[in-house]
């Protein structure tokens, strides 16, 4: 019969592999959930050593600033963090998620890893214990047992019943994914070119075209962008562009992409966003940064000859530096109202959430140099 | 036409020196055998040769791209494109780059999986298995052939013409619009496109003639719930086939027509769609990534069976879950453009529609545990190839879960991850069946046996080298690494560095399979007609190895007494009774 029999014990090996089997799936499913856990206290550290060397670096910044500049004018871009918004060495699991989506979607994320390995154990544990105890030394006769309806309803059932489960979050997650921004949320448009990015900011008179730096070692990769690393804030090759998408923290951006010549896509693994630019076609999607920092991302739609080397990084920062920002880069606020009234509050609910990673921010914006200068190209 | 390949059949020196042998040995000479061939077993050869050429190339541009991306930076491309004929610069080396993906992944889709599983062994077997002397269209069936190799020539033939920045078809294998036509001017392309066409018609006429055998040609007393699980396997493959080839013949020659004769089906100016073009091809699609793993669940339900010794665990539950397969397999394409911009209401149901496909997957993984339990399992080649498969596959099958939450997907769309999904059930589901397969038809079609020894080895170094390749991508994708691309930023370095090393671990156990494969033909045994033992049933093992040229000139006659498992003739019943 289909069933184990209770004279049928397991052998000792047939536990040990069981075991061990079960251990190692404890330890992989584990260790991303600690890792998440211990992200918080090591993100504390760069907060120490970050503003010092935005600060050397100011003079040098501001000694360059002139006006009329849209591109760089008399910012001071923002010092990444270390491991935030970008992905980890030899990591193992899922960004850190700095959007409220992102902090939905993750612990569904963690719930679908631990489902997926249980699942993995059980059927390799099953056919370990198979290969074991029926290998033709051990069970010279084969049972001619070929139906056991109970059980094939059950092995049909239970696996229904896990998938509702799974459907309930998803669903939720979805309907999370899918919420549309507020009236005067901040509108910004992303389009895809061959191989770049356009911001624009329709509402507040701005553009930003944003180039992937070229990669130390390697040839010009954007003819007449600066290498990456010659400036302190630059963050990672092939991750960092020459002018960053900056956006305001802790309020509801609508994002929107298109796509100009083929399709792009826009997506930022720590902010759980992804969404095509597709030619003719305007998406859209609501998005909120939690916390000030730089969000690193990279084309996700094959593109062309350099799909790979169009990143997107977005620099979250307060909502004052923001305003200066665009005030810097000649722009304005909405001139319908509504917007700047309304976003105050919002801006003042997220600043004292945004404390600790705030630092980095203050110290890397000393900014306010009246004068403003041409783009310098490494 | 008079010239028909019978009015070649020569009665060659091998006929006269095997003429005490069965009339139906008599064999035309050699180019009316190989290229006239109207003989289902001889064309199946022909596909297995074939694929076996075309996968070797098809994994070595993998081998290519892993050297690649073994380091951060450019090292190898400019060789490829300088090898190649083309002026190498970073604009054509990165170019390159994307010829390589497109042709890694069509050649192992078109001209690897299809053409070894449906044109090879279902070739080989299908007649066999269910007692018929031949296809129902044995012409046709040639013609299916000789077109699968015209489609190669082709797509080989477009990385030698301009493609836009470089030579070569630089699309992916999914050739998306806009990028395959406004984004890409010269022949390449057209050829590539032209490549699909030729496979895409032989396989739809392979699908007719398979429909057609498996519907007219059984032996007597062979009902379809009689029929071998292979044999239904290739049954709901090829009206997956039959159903979705013309839509991408379809959508394809409306690439032809936008990049060629000015219309816009897919062009936002002229007031076409991108997308549209995206749910045509994924309505092909992702019942093609089922009409390549079908066949292999029929060939691990055939071998489990025989290693276990034991009928197929709930035969018609295994049937129809493959035709549940096949039906839903349908109505889920959209969960490959969850990023599109879908609205939510679509987004939900194919989240909803695309996580019911766990169920009837997950009744075959557990009906091939219950085959093996209460067995008596014999650790043979085919059957350890199996039970990676099984497992393999079921780690595949469950990413596939997470990756059906079109929430989660936003995250893993267009990573790693998806690379690693794709290729655990393809590179491990549907090439470990492969390999199950050759390895348990390989006596059976050459008449000599293959070392049990070197077909292990083989088996454990393959197992080592692809989960290296393959596993560590999980991590890359959720660490956030974007698929397609050439170079990356230094954090990826670690898990592509241990991939390419996987790669190479995978690649010496191909070396060790060539060696096997030499050892059979020079120094392997004769194969006697059933060397797998009394768990070997079906109508194959109950002819000699190889077979007679024509087999079954006298049907065989399934009795009512006999059930799905066990086809053999009465005699050999009550031999092993």
């Amino acid at each position: 019969m289909f069933t184990i029999t209770p004279h049928q014990s397991f052998s000792w090996a047939v536990r040990f592999l069981i075991v061990s089997l079960f251990a190692l799936a404890m330890i992989v499913a584990v260790k991303p959930v600690m890792a998440q856990d211990a992200a918080p206290a090591a993100k504390a550290q760069p907060t120490v050593s970050a503003p010092a060397a935005p600060a050397a670096a100011t003079p040098a910044a501001a000694k360059d600033a002139g006006p009329g500049n849209p591109d760089e004018g008399g910012w001071v871009p923002m010092t990444p963090t270390p491991g935030k918004g970008m992905p980890k060495p030899a990591g193992i699991d899922v960004q850190q998620q700095y959007s409220p989506v992102g902090r939905m979607a993750y612990p569904f994320h963690v719930a679908m890893m631990w489902i997926m390995g249980i699942i993995c154990v059980f059927v390799a544990a099953l056919l370990l214990w198979v290969m074991i105890r029926y290998r033709a030394g051990r069970n010279p006769v084969p049972s001619k047992t070929t139906h056991n309806t109970m059980l094939e309803v059950v092995w049909t059932l239970l696996p229904v019943l896990i998938l509702v489960g799974i459907a309930i979050p998803s669903i939720k997650l979805l309907a999370k994914q899918y919420e549309s921004p507020p009236k005067d949320a901040i509108t910004i448009k992303a389009t895809g070119y061959q191989w770049y990015w356009d911001y624009t900011y329709p509402d507040n008179g701005v553009e930003v075209v944003s180039k992937m730096l070229n990669v130390p070692g390697e040839p010009e990769i954007n003819a007449g962008t600066r290498y990456d690393g010659t400036k302190p804030w630059d963050g990672p090759n092939h991750l960092e562009v020459d002018n960053r998408l900056v956006v305001p923290v802790g309020v509801p951006l609508r994002i929107q992409t298109t796509g100009a010549d083929v399709i792009h896509s826009f997506a930022v693994p720590s902010l759980w966003f992804k969404l095509d630019a597709i030619p003719g076609r305007l998406n859209e999607r609501m998005l909120q940064i939690d916390e000030p920092g730089v969000y690193y991302g990279q084309c996700s739609e094959l593109c062309g000859a350099k799909h790979g080397f169009m990143p997107i990084a977005i620099e979250a920062v307060p909502m004052d530096k923001w305003r200066q920002w665009v005030a810097l880069q000649g722009g304005h606020m909405k001139k319908t109202g509504g917007s700047d009234a309304s976003a105050q509050p919002a801006d003042a609910a997220a600043a004292p959430e945004a404390t600790p990673s705030d630092k980095p921010a203050e110290g890397a914006a000393p900014v306010a140099p009246v004068t403003p200068t041409p783009a310098t190209t490494a | 036409m008079a010239t028909t390949a019978d009015h070649f059949q020569a009665h060659d020196a091998a006929g006269a020196d095997h003429g005490h042998e069965h009339d139906a040995d008599h064999k035309p000479g050699f180019f009316a055998r190989w290229f006239m061939s109207t003989n289902h077993k001889d064309i199946g050869t022909l596909y297995l040769i074939f694929a076996i050429c075309a996968g070797l190339i098809g994994g070595g541009i993998s081998g290519i791209m892993r050297m690649e991306l073994m380091h951060p930076g450019i090292q190898y491309l400019g060789f490829w494109v300088n090898l190649m004929g083309g002026e190498a610069n970073f604009v054509t080396n990165m170019h390159m780059w994307n010829v390589l993906i497109t042709a890694h992944g069509m050649i192992m889709v078109f001209f690897l999986v299809m053409p070894a599983m449906i044109g090879g062994f279902g070739n080989w077997f299908v007649p066999i298995m269910i007692g018929a002397p031949d296809m129902a269209f044995p012409r046709m069936n040639n013609v299916s052939f000789w077109l699968t190799v015209a489609g190669f020539c082709s797509l080989m033939a477009s990385m030698f013409f301009p493609g836009g920045t470089g030579d070569g078809a630089g699309t992916g294998w999914t050739v998306y619009a806009p990028l395959s036509t406004s984004g890409s001017p010269g022949p390449a392309v057209d050829f590539a496109i032209f490549s699909l066409h030729l496979a895409g018609a032989a396989s739809i006429l392979g699908a007719i003639n398979f429909i057609t055998t498996i519907f007219n040609m059984r032996a007597p007393g062979m009902t379809l719930h009689k029929m071998p699980l292979f044999v239904w396997s290739i049954l709901v493959t090829a009206f997956l086939l039959l159903l979705a080839l013309p839509v991408l013949a379809a959508a394809i020659t409306m690439l032809i027509t936008d990049r060629n004769f000015g219309t816009t089906f897919f062009e936002a100016a002229g007031g076409g769609d991108p997308v549209l073009y995206q749910h045509l091809f994924w309505f092909f699609g992702h019942p093609e990534v089922y009409i390549m793993i079908l066949p292999g669940f029929g060939m691990i339900s055939q071998i489990v069976a025989t290693f276990s010794k034991k009928p197929v665990f709930g035969y018609l539950g295994m049937a129809y879950a493959m035709v549940a397969i096949g039906v839903v397999g349908f109505i889920v394409w959209a969960h490959h453009m969850y990023t599109t911009g879908l609205s939510v209401d679509v987004k939900m149901y194919f989240t909803a529609a695309t996580m019911v496909i766990a169920v009837p997957t997950g009744v075959k993984i557990f009906s091939w545990i219950a085959t093996m339990w209460g067995g008596s399992i014999e650790f043979k080649s085919p059957m350890v190839w199996a039970i990676g498969m099984i497992f393999l596959f079921t780690v595949g099958g469950v990413t596939g879960v997470y990756l059906a939450n079109g929430g989660l997907d936003d995250y893993m769309q267009d990573t790693y991850f998806v690379v690693a999904h794709f290729h655990y059930v393809l590179s491990m589901g549907a090439v470990f069946s492969l390999f199950a397969g050759f390895y348990y038809w390989f006596p059976k079609m050459s008449g000599k046996m293959h070392s049990e020894f070197l077909a292990h080895a083989h088996f454990w170094v393959f197992f080592v080298g692809v989960n290296m390749i393959f596993f560590p991508m999980h991590f890359l994708g959720m660490d956030g690494m974007p698929r397609r691309i050439p170079d990356y930023t230094p954090a990826f370095e670690y898990w592509n560095h241990f991939a390419s090393i996987g790669y190479m671990v995978m690649a010496s156990s191909m070396g060790i399979w060539v060696v096997n494969m030499i050892y059979a033909f020079t120094a392997g045994k004769k194969a006697p007609a059933n060397p797998w033992g009394p768990g070997a049933t079906t109508l194959e093992w109950t002819l000699s190895s190889p077979p007679p040229y024509h087999q079954f000139e006298t049907l065989p006659v399934i009795d009512e007494d006999q059930d799905y498992h066990d086809h053999r003739p009465a005699a050999d019943r009550a031999a092993t009774a």
